[in-house]
């Protein structure tokens, strides 16, 4: 199906099933424990044997030499497999890093060797007894800010240079010009990459892995061992989080291939947890010059937004300006990110990748702006929206409702009752702060195809390589096959995450749950039309499917009877064409945020957070709210806690583990509430629907800086916001 | 890297037949009501005992060092880290992990309040949060204070201060705590 | 980890005589930090006593009118005890302020002493550790390392680690003693305040227990009444290291104790600074932190620990 304008009137907007909360189909099984993750497949292969992987102790250099015959000879042990008995791997286009093969160490736990024996004890073990001798380069400074002056325009993002910044920015009556700074962060999800890896004789390769996007995996696999993609299958029905970290290959499936390869039998590898921050993908720091000027009523006259990051050499690093072009009016905008060559581990996607760490920023600066001109915040945001493009005002948004956001956010959260002193407000020993900040996060749709299937008994199956990475995939896609072909929810079975079905959307920037719904939508569109067919060449558009039945013409007649002699199938794909270019596409929402801080110690603890969205049809409210209330966790977490501290000399992070680096906890959150705005976006898919799975994220940790910055007065622009950056500064007890 | 200890690790004289049957043992103990003998490396964890021996895999590894709560079963009615400690040392002991908790058609009151209020995401995390929610309720009646206990004389109330607190060590990414409080209040008021 | 063989004593008499002779040889009770190091190979030893099945599981009136606590008794079961709740309040305020449910339920009195450090370079065996390798050096101290968690007073030269237990630091509070028992039968007590040793050039030396002494039990004296409180500061709510805390004992009279945590190698309380209590968090800190040397990182531990204090008093006061 090609989606080449916006979506009228389609059987999915009857609403019976779609639209509603709906609790998850496959929670049965993930709270019983029945849901079977990457490393547990015990089932899908005989005689597996445990990998262990040997990292690097350097984070630059060669490897001079691998001893791994103390390895080799130890008890259990059945292969040791060492980066430099061969050429460097080939790897999937979307990474920057190789994961294997070769000499060149070009980031700290860079995998150097596996150790692969009959035991999981064995493998580890053993691995200890693998020696590896490094030419490595000395200390080095792999702290960014001092590398300014070799920054470089970005690949993927050209400049956006409109109007005349400078002159408008000089003629401003209110600017302000502040740096602000965001850290390296780890995606943390629980379950650590792995894959159990099997060759067949006839030199086909079946990897069961942890991945977000099974297609990209089948791409990498055979990039890596130089096969045709009909001889890869990857299959990942459960995925324990992944937030970006498993949206490429990663080393577990190379090296539980070469183990398998290596040995003749299957091979299962789980990065270790003190590896995973090293070894894996990180979002970038980056250090954020923004000057906005305005005139005396609020009207934005001049933006501008620098946005430092660093990459290895090839990669795109952390884009923060990636909003900044559109969140906001004014007629002249410099819009400049930049990069900077560093090795250290390779900088990638996480979670809202551009926006997460760009609004921590921005919002600050509105935040600011809005104390400057003496105006409350929500109704500066208010004054500055656009309705189109401000750099090309003939592409407007298809559907921004972010006022609506703001205001409702305002009323519901008693934003007029608030203290507007900074400092202001005390409670015993505890500073009482409130603050807001806005939310963008653009809405992308992929291509996504699917496969139908009506059983003779008129219940229906879907299958799909799109994963569920705890979105809630298996359940919106249901409720859109429900709704389609008139099943409850529990007629409809969804089969997800195996290459061998079609190839979907997969799950990466907030697109996955509108388009691979889309390309349900289409394969079902397909299935009405063979229907109608059977039903004698009616008009498809004429069936009304409701209760397991279709009538046509006044004629009732059952799925099961339709598919009585045999099960009927129909596949398609969802194609996005080229009008999605005319219109800015794009979710909004707006974040309330109430805290306390420790007037003695500055510790921080955020008692309540509200979030209004507006993201299209919202498929299911209540798997869609626990993606924006998970946003707002680990946007807490980036305005609180987490960092990934780098050793500055030695070029790694030093806090590997998840003891080191601290992200929230049950304590840290108390009361969440998110409401949806009853909108629709026809020009997203055919079931009108955005995403929501990095909206959360995106804004909250700056509502959690200007609440601080209201219960204390003491404005931070370094995230995270610990105490100690306040503690010089706060009252005398 | 770590420097060959085969010196180290054969005993002088000692004959390396029996060396070998030392760094081994067999274990018998009860899980989820089943006693279960196993003959194990003495370096098998409780919980690698449990998914690789036993492969009752609803049991988690996020962490493998007591840092992300993941891994929690009970043993002897006391929630733990089963990745912190070693199944020869529970010889004897009563284990229950989440299987023994309720099977997907058959959920117990906090599983099925967990999927009624969405209290999870991604599920890795989800059965030790299930695990210690259970516990959690437990050690408040039994009077076991926490951090967030104001009077210590007093009798523990279940408050979701009180619950937040206890729940700390089983870190959810997806961050679904709030859907957790709801579930879990929802069953300590034995509501259905 | 590294294969070990596997023995169970039946009571500290026969756990100490295993031990006896066996540099590999190593205690395991909880097992909550010791198979955490082991996994790294920061501990490698080559056979595990376990002294769970010891009967040090009680806690029990001595005669001097304190409490002899059994040092395989759980970290849940010393916080939950109804004379320790009742009489050593700051010892239950800091046994539940530290890890998780779960590993209290594990952790032992004992083994909570011997925690060792969680400084990442100590945790990451490729990194420089005189603690774990003498003579290597500190990786922490050279430059760009990250040392933030780290001490700031009690360290050396070759060694910035700090000791993460709560437990010991309200221990240190109340004077408690811990006793031992080696092989031949020999048993003494020692004083919290003797027990740990600064690191100086040899940081790879935490105690002053012998190979083969087992502890056997911490020993309260009297109830020393007054208000208890223990403060914890960290980055997140729960389930984390203390950045600083604080452990007070303050009478009516405004007389008291203080200890640290988060500072340095062993739980931080020097007798001088108690006598500066009534003066004041201030005059305290001057002299419990005098000579710290702190790094850029660190050096708000400092001004933390004053004003953690200083509100733990206002809260003393009833403000």
């Amino acid at each position: 199906m090609d989606f080449n304008e916006p979506a009228g009137t389609n059987p999915a907007d009857r609403g019976t099933v779609l639209g509603k909360s709906t609790p998850r189909i496959d929670g049965p099984l993930k709270t019983s424990g029945h849901a079977p993750y990457a490393y547990e497949r015990h089932d899908v292969a005989e005689d597996q044997l445990a990998g262990y992987p040997v990292f690097s102790a350097i984070a630059r250099g060669r490897i001079t030499r691998i001893d791994s015959a103390a390895a080799e000879a130890a008890p259990g042990v059945v292969a040791v497999i060492r980066s430099t008995d061969m050429d460097v791997l080939g790897k999937h286009g979307m990474n920057v890093v190789p994961h294997f093969g070769g000499d060149e160490i070009r980031h700290y736990h860079q995998a150097v060797a596996l150790v692969v024996a009959e035991s999981f004890e064995a493998a580890r073990a053993a691995s200890g007894l693998v020696r590896v001798a490094y030419d490595a380069e000395g200390h080095a400074d792999y702290d960014l800010s001092t590398h300014r002056d070799t920054a470089m325009a970005r690949k993927a993002e050209p400049d956006q240079d409109v109007g005349d910044f400078a002159a408008a920015f000089a003629e401003a009556p209110v600017t302000l010009d502040e740096t602000y700074t965001t850290p390296c962060q780890t995606h943390a999800m629980m379950e650590p990459h792995a894959s159990i890896a099997q060759w067949d004789e006839e030199g086909r390769l079946t990897v069961w892995s942890s991945t977000q996007m099974v297609n990209w995996l089948v791409e990498g696999l055979c990039s890596a061992f130089d096969l045709d993609p009909d001889q890869v299958r990857v299959d990942s029905p459960f995925i324990g989080g992944g937030f970006g970290s498993k949206l490429f290959m990663r080393a577990d499936s190379v090296l539980a291939a070469l183990g398998a390869r290596a040995t003749g039998r299957p091979v299962k590898v789980a990065l270790p947890r003190p590896a995973i921050a090293n070894n894996t993908t990180h979002r970038a720091r980056t250090i954020q010059r923004i000057r906005i000027g305005a005139d005396r009523d609020g009207r934005i006259t001049a933006i501008a937004h620098d946005g430092l990051s660093h990459t290895q050499p090839g990669g795109d690093g952390e884009n923060s300006t990636a909003q900044t072009p559109f969140f906001y009016a004014g007629a002249n905008r410099l819009i400049t990110p930049r990069l900077v060559d560093l090795h250290l581990p390779e900088a990638h996607a996480m979670r809202a990748p551009g926006e997460a760490s760009g609004l921590m920023a921005l919002e600050i600066a509105m935040d600011e702006m809005a104390e400057k001109l003496g105006m409350d915040p929500v109704e500066f945001r208010i004054l500055n929206d656009t309705q189109v493009d401000p750099g090309q005002p003939d592409r407007p948004f298809s559907d921004r409702n972010f006022v609506t956001c703001l205001r409702q956010g305002a009323d519901r959260f008693g934003w007029a009752d608030r203290n507007t002193t900074p400092g202001g407000r005390r409670e015993g020993m505890w500073l009482i702060g409130h603050g807001m900040a806005g939310a963008y996060r653009g809405a992308l749709t992929m291509n996504s195809g699917a496969l139908v299937r009506l059983r003779p008994d008129g219940t229906a199956v879907v299958e799909t390589d799109m994963t569920d990475i705890g979105t809630g995939s298996y359940t919106i896609i249901a409720q859109t096959a429900a709704e389609m072909l008139g099943l409850g929810v529990d007629q409809v079975e969804v089969r997800l995450g195996d290459s061998r079905y079609p190839v979907s959307s997969g799950s990466g920037g907030q697109f996955g749950a509108p388009s691979s719904t889309a390309g349900v939508y289409a394969a079902c569109v397909k299935l009405r039309e063979e229907i109608a067919r059977r039903l004698g060449n009616v008009d498809a558009g004429s069936l009304d499917f409701a209760d397991g039945r279709v009538t046509a013409s006044g004629r009732s007649t059952s799925l099961a009877e339709i598919a009585a002699d045999g099960e009927i199938t129909a596949e398609d794909k969802v194609a996005f064409g080229e009008f999605q270019d005319d219109v800015l596409m794009a979710t909004f929402a707006a974040h309330f945020v109430e805290l306390a801080v420790h007037a003695g110690t500055g510790e921080t603890r955020v008692r309540r957070m509200l979030a209004v969205c507006d993201a299209g049809r919202i498929l299911n409210p209540l798997s869609a709210r626990s993606q924006v209330i998970g946003g707002m966790v680990m946007g807490l977490g980036a305005a609180l806690m987490e960092e990934l501290a780098i050793d500055t000399g030695r070029g790694f992070f030093a806090n590997h583990d998840l003891a080191g680096y601290e992200v929230p906890v049950h304590a840290d959150i108390a009361s969440q509430e998110v409401v949806f705005l009853d909108t629709l976006d026809p020009a997203s898919t055919p079931l009108k629907a955005k995403g929501v799975g990095e909206l959360g994220l995106c804004g909250i940790a700056a509502a959690v800086a200007n609440a601080h910055y209201n219960a204390t007065g003491l404005r931070i622009r370094d995230y995270p916001l610990t105490l100690d950056k306040v503690l010089e500064e706060l009252p005398a007890i | 890297m770590t420097t060959d200890m085969t010196d180290q690790r054969s005993a002088p004289g000692a004959d390396p037949g029996d060396r070998a049957a030392q760094m081994r043992s067999t274990v018998r103990f009860t899980v989820n009501g089943e006693m279960r003998e196993i003959e194990i490396d003495n370096r098998t964890t409780l919980l690698d005992a449990l998914r690789e021996h036993l492969r009752l895999t609803g049991t988690k590894k996020g962490c493998d060092h007591g840092q992300c709560g993941a891994c929690t079963v009970i043993v002897n009615g006391r929630r733990v880290n089963s990745c912190l400690t070693l199944a020869v040392m529970q010889d004897g002991h009563e284990i229950e992990t989440i299987e023994g908790i309720g099977a997907p058609d058959a959920l117990d009151p906090m599983q099925a309040a967990f999927v009624e209020h969405d209290g999870y995401q991604c599920g890795y995390c989800t059965p030790g949060q299930i695990c210690s929610a259970r516990a959690v309720l437990d050690e408040i009646a039994a009077g076991i204070p926490s951090h967030v206990t104001g009077d210590l004389s007093a009798r523990i109330e279940i408050t979701e201060d009180e619950i937040r607190e206890r729940m700390s060590g089983n870190i959810c990414r997806c961050g679904a705590y709030a859907n957790m409080m709801t579930a879990i209040l929802q069953v300590s008021r034995g509501a259905p | 980890m590294r294969e070990f063989s596997f023995e169970r004593a039946g009571d500290a008499g026969q756990a100490a005589t295993l031990a006896a002779g066996d540099t590999g040889a190593k205690f395991i009770a909880g097992g909550t930090n010791l198979l955490d190091l082991m996994k790294l190979e920061i501990e490698t030893p080559s056979r595990l006593i376990d002294v769970t099945g010891t009967g040090l599981d009680r806690i029990e009136q001595t005669d001097a009118g304190g409490l002899r606590i059994g040092a395989m008794v759980r970290n849940t079961d010393l916080a939950a005890d109804d004379r320790i709740r009742r009489d050593y309040g700051v010892l239950t305020r800091a046994l539940v302020a530290g890890a998780s449910g779960q590993l209290r339920n594990m952790a032992t009195s004992g083994g909570n002493l011997l925690q060792r450090t969680r400084c990442p370079y100590f945790y990451d065996t490729n990194m420089a550790c005189n603690k774990r390798s003498p003579g290597a050096g500190c990786a922490a101290l050279d430059s760009g390392g990250f040392t933030r968690p780290l001490g700031v007073i009690g360290i050396s030269d070759h060694c910035i680690a700090t000791h993460p237990s709560d437990m010991a630091v309200a221990m240190r509070l109340l004077d408690a003693q811990v006793e031992t028992l080696d092989a031949a039968g020999n048993s003494r007590s020692i004083p919290l305040e003797e027990f740990y040793l600064l690191p100086g050039d040899t940081p790879e030396r935490e105690t002053v227990l012998e190979p083969g002494e087992i502890i056997t039990a911490v020993t309260l004296p009297a109830p020393i009444g007054g208000h208890q409180a223990y403060h914890k500061v960290r980055d997140r709510a729960s389930y984390a290291f203390a950045l600083v805390s604080v452990a007070l004992v303050r009478q009516a009279d405004g007389s008291g104790r203080v200890a640290l945590g988060g500072v340095a190698p062993q739980p931080w309380r020097r007798a001088a600074a108690d006598a500066e209590l009534p003066n004041g968090a201030g005059a305290v800190m001057a002299r419990l932190l005098d000579g710290a040397r702190p790094t850029a990182q660190n050096a708000f531990k400092i001004t933390l620990a004053e004003r953690t204090l200083a509100a733990m008093l206002a809260e003393a006061e009833g403000n």
